[in-house]
């Protein structure tokens, strides 16, 4: 599925015949680079063949390996191509790639796949190089073309041209261009000579117009012939499972067509969502709750308290904090405690299956395809190679999508194969679904004590309690480190300001209650803590809090970067507020991005009201500013909705709020303003989609410190009741 | 089930379904125009914003044996000059990121600029905060919004 009105999907320019050549399709798992018997892993795979389709009319169409579900890779891939390919902007499409790690690899994780803010990163040169060797292949084939030395040709605005007068698009070229070896390290441009890479107005999203116009198609949007929509009863506590059903009363429903259990609870086939819905209120099930999570989190609390009073395993540690704290001066202890967090994307979960017996077909968001697709074959018994899963347009992740179990792709199998093979489906999660079915950022506290001597912060111990995201998956093998899972506490162990004796520990903790990634991860509790613990360190010490700040970073000269220019933009020093107004400063890394904040608000009967937020970003080479700035502002936005309202409170084992009315959102009478400023760098491109968010949460407490509040010690700051 | 005749971007459509069925899942799953979404089905989130004889309407908690022989208007048929303008705005703008709440928040607005040609923020605010994009592109939404009016002036 594409997002552009043109309709140039790949499968019509297929069934145009000559309308492709460059673009030979490479079906998924069937290419030629499947063929090899043991792929090099680590090999780059940068064949235009794989990456680009061109059209008879000259489009040139970007396979993007990287899920579209909002942060711009498809317009981003697209400008990396075009610069190499000196392609002309309108010219540029994009779609998903289909699945295959062999050719669609991301490079930081081996495995296909969407996250951690590596779209750029990792295929900033690898996409240059697949439009520098193209166009190499175009240059090469028209000087054969034309019986013309090659460097006599030149590449402008996708126009191929001769002195002699002779010219071409890519599209009648193209059929000849593929047959021209490859270059094995085509040339790339010196920056000097970018057109479109950090250039403002020239580059506009690809799929801005798709999505104005209610053309662009997400998984919800699939109906094909005979196609059953599916729905899961799912169990009232995490870890419950179905000890009967009985489902003779859904059968008045007209459009409803059978149920089955699943391992995640009774699956309802029907015709369409509401006789699959109204089906599914008419099931009657028994509960097995004997392996269930009953703790709420009020008990999680008080276990979790009493946790951080004692030492937790070590993550890092340098000089002798106890020490500095007998030697005396100032100390100041603090407790944070953040809330289990739904991602809420606008698309709830979803996912379409046709089983055909010996093949699958699937479409979804999917941001680990290849996981995905290994876990569905495994599921339905039949080879990786039989399951084409094509990666359509999702509305909206912040983690959501990114399964360390699979278990959409695993559900979605199980759906399937209950039913037998021969109709298509899509499985829908409502939204209810969603909210109460868990995968939530992890509910946690970090347990801070400080202490100010003299004006100087002499010691900084952070204790933290929380649970593993990654404990139990794919991804502890290779990513935990001793048994601890990183993201419980990165940006913790790891504080920009240089502390003589500073100490971090984790309790890493089980609960029954399924976590996962969520805008930024760790940085979304440490940024938080981290933030507003030193901002309060520096008021003791008397200390202004970017000056204080700088005067603390050793060798951090991108942190005090981000820091200086965000302090310039928003006339930190000079700037006088409104009488109740009051501002806010926070700095946070993550994902190698570098993203500092200042806020300016007042305090309304039910909390803070953030006026105005600046926003200074590093985040290396800036490929395309107005999507940093968009990734910007949304990160703000979604940030500052998430600490101010958000919070699933589970009552006994279970998730209190199951939609927008009680999990709160945040509305545009309560966005700010935002300001943004990308701080010029040559240093590698880095990620945006989520180190936008970690800042605002603090910057918004410090700045109700300096209105005489405690910064807040536990999220949200208002909660959701006065919505 | 019953036959309901549906009067959808000026075409007459037949659903047989229940009476129940909310119009969201009628224009969706029977009558296959999928511009419309799904984001909360509780008439929180705005998603499912069409016109109904010109009135924006949550089309996820309104039955289908409520519209009668009411005009309906989805994004697909959103037309007249506020809505081309808007429409043309969000693009200038490049307002949308996942872009699955964007229709709403098209028909919102051009809702907006029929009744109030010049909405100041104030204005905005209140037309908009039924509507909830989780992308938070709120800033892009209310600059494209003053630039729709800003065009649609003489």
């Amino acid at each position: 599925m594409t997002v552009h009105d043109s309709g140039l999907s790949r499968r019509t320019l297929l069934k145009a015949g000559a309308a492709f050549a460059i673009g030979v399709y490479i079906a998924p798992n069937n290419g030629p680079a499947r063929a090899q018997a043991a792929p090099d892993p680590k090999a780059v795979n940068i064949a235009p063949n794989t990456f680009l389709v061109i059209g008879a009319d000259d489009t040139v169409t970007v396979l993007s390996k990287h899920i579209e579900m909002g942060q711009g890779p498809f317009t981003g891939m697209a400008t990396l191509v075009a610069e190499e390919l000196d392609a002309d902007w309108a010219q540029m499409r994009a779609d998903h790639a289909p699945s295959n790690v062999v050719l669609y690899k991301n490079l930081a994780f081996g495995a296909q796949g969407t996250g951690g803010s590596t779209a750029i990163a990792n295929s900033f040169i690898q996409m240059r190089q697949v439009g520098a060797a193209a166009r190499q292949m175009f240059v090469a084939a028209a000087a054969a073309e034309w019986g013309v030395p090659a460097s006599e040709i030149t590449v402008e605005k996708g126009v191929i041209r001769h002195p002699s007068g002779k010219q071409s698009g890519f599209g009648a070229l193209a059929a000849k261009a593929m047959a021209q070896p490859m270059p094995a390290e085509p040339k790339l441009k010196d920056p000097s000579q970018f057109k479109f890479i950090g250039k403002e107005g020239v580059v506009k999203r690809l799929d801005s117009a798709a999505k104005s116009n209610g053309a662009a198609v997400y998984t919800m949007d699939i109906h094909e012939p005979d196609m059953l929509t599916v729905l899961i009863a799912r169990p009232p506590k995490f870890g419950a499972t179905v000890a009967s059903f009985d489902a003779s009363a859904a059968k008045s429903v007209q459009g409803f067509v059978d149920a089955k259990q699943v391992p995640s609870g009774v699956a309802v086939y029907a015709t369409g969502f509401w006789p699959a819905r109204t089906a599914r209120d008419l099931i009657k099930i028994t509960w097995d709750e004997s392996k269930a999570e009953k703790r709420g989190t009020g008990q999680l609390l008080n276990e979790f308290r009493a946790l951080s009073r004692q030492p937790g395993r070590m993550v890092k540690q340098q000089g002798d904090v106890d020490a500095a704290i007998a030697k005396g001066g100032k100390l100041i202890e603090a407790e944070f405690v953040f809330p289990y967090l739904a991602h809420a994307p606008m698309e709830p979960i979803n996912a379409f299956i046709h089983w055909k017996g010996d093949t699958a077909s699937s479409h979804f968001g999917s941001q680990f395809p290849t996981p995905d697709q290994a876990i569905m074959a495994q599921i339905l018994g039949i080879g990786v190679d039989k399951v084409a899963l094509k990666t359509i347009l999702a509305g909206g992740s912040f983690g959501r999508r990114a399964q360390q179990t699979s278990h959409v792709a695993a559900e979605l199998a199980h759906v399937a194969k209950a039913f037998g093979p021969g109709r298509p489906m899509k499985l829908v999660w409502t939204r209810e679904d969603d909210m109460r079915a868990g995968y939530y950022r992890p509910f946690g506290i970090h347990r801070m004590r400080g202490v100010v001597r003299d004006g100087r912060i002499e010691a900084w111990s952070d204790t933290i309690v929380g649970q593993s995201i990654m404990k139990g998956s794919a991804f502890e093998a290779v990513l935990m480190k001793d048994g601890l899972d990183p993201t419980a506490y990165e940006g913790s162990n790891d504080i920009p300001y240089d502390i003589a004796n500073f100490r971090c520990d984790l309790h890493q903790v089980d609960v029954g209650v399924p976590v996962l990634w969520w805008r930024s991860v760790g940085h979304t509790h440490t940024g938080y803590a981290v933030e507003s613990f030193i901002d309060e360190l520096l008021a003791a010490a008397g200390k202004d809090a970017v000056e204080g700040r700088l005067e603390m970073m050793k060798d951090k000269p991108r942190h005090a970067g981000v820091l200086r220019a965000v302090a310039e933009l928003s006339d930190w020093k000079n700037a006088k507020l409104e009488p109740g107004r009051a501002r806010g400063v926070a700095v946070v890394e993550s994902f190698n991005s570098f993203v500092a904040q200042v806020v300016e608000l007042s305090m309304v009967d039910d909390g803070p009201r953030v006026h105005k937020v600046w926003c200074a970003v590093d985040c290396g080479v800036a490929v395309n500013p107005d999507i940093i700035r968009a990734q910007m502002e949304g990160g703000i936005g979604f940030g500052l909705g998430h600490i101010l309202y958000a919070d699933v409170p589970l009552d006994d084992g279970h998730p209190v709020p199951g939609n927008f009315d009680t999990y709160r959102s945040l509305r545009i009478n309560e966005m700010p303003e935002v300001e943004v400023t990308v701080v010029k760098s040559s240093e590698k491109p880095t990620g945006v989609g989520e180190p936008g968010v970690p800042p605002i949460g603090p910057a918004v407490a410090n700045a109700m410190a300096k209105l005489g509040h405690v910064r807040p010690r536990q999220l949200p700051i208002v909660g959701s009741a006065s919505a | 089930m019953a036959n309901f005749t549906l009067k959808l971007n000026g075409k007459p459509h037949v659903v047989d379904v229940d009476p129940n069925t909310p119009l969201l899942w009628a224009i969706r799953d029977n009558a296959g125009l999928t511009g419309t979404k799904y984001g909360c089905g509780v008439a929180q989130c705005g998603a499912c914003t069409v016109f109904l004889d010109g009135m924006p309407v949550r089309s996820c908690t309104l039955p289908v044996s409520a519209i009668g022989s009411s005009d309906v208007t989805t994004i697909e048929g959103l037309s007249g000059k506020e809505g081309k303008a808007v429409q043309d705005a969000w693009v200038a703008h490049d307002v949308p990121q996942c872009g699955y709440c964007q229709s709403g928040q098209i028909m919102s607005a051009a809702a907006l600029l029929q009744n109030n040609p010049t909405p100041n923020d104030r204005d905005i605010d209140l037309a908009m905060n039924g509507n909830i994009c989780r992308c938070a592109t709120y800033v892009r939404i209310r600059a494209a919004i003053h630039s729709a009016a800003k065009s649609l002036e003489g």
